[in-house]
């Protein structure tokens, strides 16, 4: 590759690439359920032990009423953990930077509630409060460290000169937080908020989990707790697809806001030549 | 042509007008109590442009920080035109850093009005000031570009403009050039000056370039290597203006290798 190439050539070769880079998982894809269709055919084995995924596709389109209904409960439920994750996250790291004896008060308790696994904190949760609430609350403490954690790191990475140059100015704490740090510590916290997305997810589903048959819930974990119960092993595929796919949109959608927001001027968003 | 190389520790009260700064017995240490400067007795004229060279880590940085209020000196006093330098604010300080420190979320027009914004000054006199400063260092044209969309240079000439914005009486530079190549530094040089005769501020300019102190400044002042203290003062004698003829005349090749010997001298009585 040491010979010069024409514009021409290298716009050809980078188009091919970005095709590789969607066609060979979209490949992937395809053979494993091509795969998983004849094994289950060829060796006959019942849709209770191993449904094919032509099962999956009839159970889910047959269950929509109950599956889709589900989705939109556990969508709701994540969104309203990201939410109160990403607000909780923010403000307690502009909190910690502003005031250092807070940031050491409140610091290892956030690391604690992190480190504690949060399936087992679920029980716990779902005793004291009502469902709802504590499937939020789930998906919360699951998220909003990553949020935090980044954010912080954001705040503090502020140029040194650039810092210098606010307080040659005489800017007031306000000033330097809004026109300096938090612009500074924006790409950080996209970053963060974009590992919170999938975590609020999962925060969500083990709630569910944990309230299990006995909870009211109507969401695609419980769904999933439930026909493992009742064996509708097909319905249990169904919905873990469902879950999937859904942790894929988030993180896709989270990845464009990003992208919008940081295009015009960070690296990180920016092509590769420019 | 040459005037003076004393090794006087103090200048004698500048010739006519007012101090502008006045540095008295000041010594920085940081950490571990290692003195990474002075002690420093420094009087500059107001109006005049004074360059500071010094190897690196001699101290260069530190010093202009401290006059511009930015760091506590460990001893010793700093004036601003004979008051107190910790009473920032009374006393507008412009500084450029050795990279262009740019917001890159923000255009060049945002950068430059970051002062006067937050001196929350009224919108429409922000918008005559940073284009009167814009057109000073020849950036009109590029007031909507973001910073990466522009060279070295440009991006250190958004940093003077800035600088100027608030119409500051003493200007303070931290090698704003070092890091351009020679056909934008010496370009940059000659803006400069044309500036600083036009606007006539003080103007304390850092470098490690024999030739960039010797062409830029009206005195040159030599520092010894860590901890920085002043070793000697030449007054460059050149007729005004100076321009590019300067830069290849004899007078000023004999001022440089002064200066240089000069500088020479002091890092060796250093290392004896
Ligand atoms: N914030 C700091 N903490 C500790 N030491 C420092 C700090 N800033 C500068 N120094 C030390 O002080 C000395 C002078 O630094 P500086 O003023 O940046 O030198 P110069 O600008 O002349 O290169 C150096 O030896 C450097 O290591
Ligand atoms: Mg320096």
């Amino acid at each position: 590759m040491s010979v010069a190439r024409d514009p021409q050539t290298e716009a050809r070769a980078a188009a091919a690439t970005r095709l590789l880079r969607i066609a060979l998982p979209v490949a992937v894809l395809v053979a494993v359920v091509v795969v998983w269709h004849f094994v289950v055919k060829l060796n006959d084995i019942p849709p209770y032990l191993l449904p094919g995924p032509g099962v999956v596709l009839r159970t889910l389109i047959a269950d929509w009423p109950v599956l889709g209904a589900s989705l939109v409960t556990t969508l709701w439920t994540t969104l309203q953990g990201f939410l109160a994750a990403a607000a909780g996250g923010i403000a307690l790291a502009i909190l910690f930077n502003q005031s250092r004896y807070l940031e050491y008060s409140l610091l290892p308790y956030a690391i604690i509630l992190q480190v504690t696994p949060v399936i087992a904190i679920a029980p716990l949760l779902l005793i004291y409060l009502p469902q709802d609430t504590a499937v939020i609350a789930c998906a919360f403490i699951v998220a909003f460290f990553p949020v935090l954690a980044n954010t912080t790191l954001g705040l503090n990475s502020v140029d040194r000169n650039l810092a210098g140059l606010f307080q040659l100015y005489g800017a007031s704490r306000a000033q330097t937080l809004l026109r300096l740090k938090l612009p500074a510590a924006l790409p950080y916290m996209l970053g963060g908020l974009r590992i919170a997305g999938g975590l609020s997810l999962i925060g969500a589903v083990v709630a569910e989990i944990a309230a299990g048959s006995a909870g009211a819930g109507s969401g695609l974990a419980y769904r999933i707790a439930e026909s493992s119960y009742r064996l509708n092993i097909p319905r249990m595929f169904a919905a873990l697809l469902l879950l999937s796919l859904a942790g894929i949109v988030i993180y896709g959608l989270l990845a464009l806001v990003s992208h919008l927001a940081l295009r015009r001027w960070h690296e990180s968003a920016l092509g590769k030549d420019t | 042509m040459v005037d003076i190389a004393a090794q006087t520790a103090i200048d004698p009260a500048p010739p006519g007008g007012a101090v502008a700064v006045r540095l008295r017995g000041v010594t920085k240490c940081y950490r571990q109590g290692v003195r990474a400067l002075g002690p420093l007795d420094l009087d500059v004229a107001a109006g005049e442009f004074v360059a500071l060279l010094g190897p690196s880590g001699c101290g260069k940085s530190t010093a202009l920080r401290l006059i511009a209020g930015l760091a506590k000196p460990s001893s010793g006093t700093v004036e601003l035109n004979a008051h107190p330098a910790a009473r920032r604010g009374e006393h507008a300080i412009g500084f450029v850093f050795q990279e262009p420190t740019l917001m890159p979320w923000a255009s060049v027009r945002g950068n430059v009005a970051l002062p006067l914004r937050l001196a929350k000054a009224p919108r429409a006199e922000i918008a005559a000031r940073v284009d009167d400063a814009l057109t000073r260092v020849g950036l009109r044209d590029a007031a909507e570009a973001l910073p990466r969309e522009l060279s070295g240079g440009m991006k250190m000439r958004v940093s003077l403009a800035r600088a100027l914005v608030t119409d500051p009486d003493i200007l303070l530079m931290d090698e704003p050039f070092a890091a351009l190549d020679e056909i934008t530094r010496f370009r940059l040089n000659n803006d400069l000056l044309t500036l600083w005769r036009e606007l006539r501020k003080t103007v304390i300019f850092v470098t490690h370039s024999v030739f960039e102190s010797v062409y830029l400044s009206q005195r040159v002042i030599v520092m010894t290597p860590k901890p920085g203290r002043i070793a000697a003062e030449f007054h460059v004698a050149s007729d005004e203006p100076r321009d590019e003829a300067f830069r290849t005349s004899v007078g000023y090749a004999a001022q440089c290798r002064e200066v240089s010997a000069a500088l020479a001298r002091a890092s060796s009585t250093e290392a004896a």
